[in-house]
């Protein structure tokens, strides 16, 4: 994990699902709401499951971008 | 003012933990779900690595359903914690590898840890008597409420009337008349509640959640331990032993061979962990070296690998030995006959 500015990094490459969620879960546990978070993946489930989580847990997507062996996911921390 | 109930449900994203949640959301309970991962979750994505699968839903079971809930979904990653219950469970193991009891007891041990931090007042499982023959029968049920300190927080709904009442039933929090009796291995009860709550998907048992109830598995993660004279292991590892065709020629070392193009790819991850071997002079799979080579181990393993090229016919098959520092060689080898490729090799 690494930081720049305002914006996170949670490199999740090689990790399979749930890994690369938990993740991302464990930094947003730990950062206020308004956060950003890109989380670098090689997986495409997380390509689903990111979102997934992001969205019953309160926060926001703000993009995807699929290549053919890495995936990006940023998002916003939302609220409590 | 009424008080705000909460319960935090053990979610492994099968429709029996679907239904307990639900039938304690119909009844006013705010409930959150919980997922821990072991490292041996048998996930879709998992599955999705090879061709075959990939019609399969590329979505996390547990995600999905706290999704159809509305609820929030929380992993516990417990991975180093699990390694105990794995190597010393109290109860034993199941058919191969499964430690179930010991496994149903430290997650909920888990859960109450998390409800006691996170303030909420019950647990509930999907739990069906008679389901399981390891750890869902009805002198287990007792055993998982006592010793994972749980007591009467621990709820299961789908089950309840035919258990003692819990807290939850007992104080008035939840109705109990408005549980369930659901008993054995049938799942018509299951069904028939799935259609009431209007859930007309739902991820089908297929062989239980859990890569330590597969025998073939399980033979694989006894190897790793005699070949290493441990039970330690790292994630990687019991990841690896998902993937790709493994045969152990001598005890000293094993080659772990992909079976197609996503398993080829998911292992070359692991080129700089690993020696690995590559065909280059014919379409082949790519494979990695686990373990100390002696002398003519290498030729051995090339020769192995060559057999299941396209190039299995030919008298020659160039492969690249890549090391672990990036450094490569071409090697020449002739692929070795089938019949020597003996059965104790394959794991």
């Amino acid at each position: 994990m690494s930081a720049s500015d305002d914006m996170v990094i949670v490199d999740a490459r090689r990790l399979l699902c749930p890994m690369p969620v938990i993740r991302v879960q464990n930094v947003v546990k730990k950062r206020p709401p308004g956060t950003r978070i890109k989380a670098i993946c090689t997986d495409p489930g997380a390509l689903s499951d990111i979102p997934a989580w992001a969205r019953i847990n309160g926060h926001t997507i703000i993009e995807t971008l699929s290549g053919d062996d890495e995936h990006i996911i940023t998002l916003e921390v939302g609220g409590p | 003012m009424t008080k705000q109930y909460k319960a935090a449900a053990l979610i492994s994203g099968g429709l029996d933990s679907m239904l307990a949640a639900r039938a304690i959301q119909e009844q006013g309970i705010y409930v959150e779900g919980l997922n821990f991962f072991t490292g041996f979750c048998v996930e879709g994505h998992t599955h999705a690595i090879r061709k075959k699968d990939q019609n399969r839903p590329k979505r996390n079971n547990a995600l999905w359903v706290a999704e159809q809930l509305g609820m929030k979904l929380h992993f516990v990653d417990v991975i180093e914690e699990y390694k105990e219950v794995l190597f010393n469970p109290k109860h034993g193991y199941g058919a191969h590898l499964n430690p179930c009891l010991d496994c149903k007891i430290f997650m909920v041990e888990k859960a109450l840890e998390w409800i006691r931090e996170n303030d909420f007042d019950f647990i509930i499982t999907g739990e069906v008597i008679g389901q399981r023959p390891k750890s869902q029968r009805k002198e287990t049920m007792p055993v998982i409420s006592r010793e994972s300190g749980a007591g009467g927080l621990l709820l299961r709904p789908l089950c309840a009337k035919n258990l003692p009442a819990t807290i939850p039933e007992q104080e008035g929090w939840i109705d109990r008349e408005a549980l369930f009796d659901f008993s054995g291995r049938t799942r018509k009860p299951q069904m028939a509640l799935a259609e009431r709550y209007g859930f007309t998907e739902y991820a089908q048992p297929a062989g239980g959640c859990c890569f330590l109830t597969d025998a073939q598995y399980s033979v694989k993660l006894a190897d790793l331990w005699k070949s290493r004279g441990t039970k330690e292991y790292e994630l990687d590892d019991i990841m690896l032993l998902k993937v790709g065709r493994h045969l152990r020629p001598k005890p000293e070392f094993k080659v772990i061979i992909s079976r197609e193009e996503g398993e080829g790819k998911f292992l070359q991850g692991y080129k700089n962990q690993y020696v690995s071997l590559k065909t280059t002079s014919h379409a082949g799979p790519l494979a990695l070296l686990d373990g100390q080579l002696g002398p003519g181990d290498l030729e051995l393993a090339a020769r192995m690998v060559a057999r299941y090229s396209q190039g299995r016919n030919a008298e020659q098959v160039e492969l690249e030995v890549r090391e672990k520092d990036g450094s490569t060689r071409t090697l020449s080898v002739t692929p070795i006959p089938p019949g020597e490729i003996q059965q104790g090799w394959q794991l």
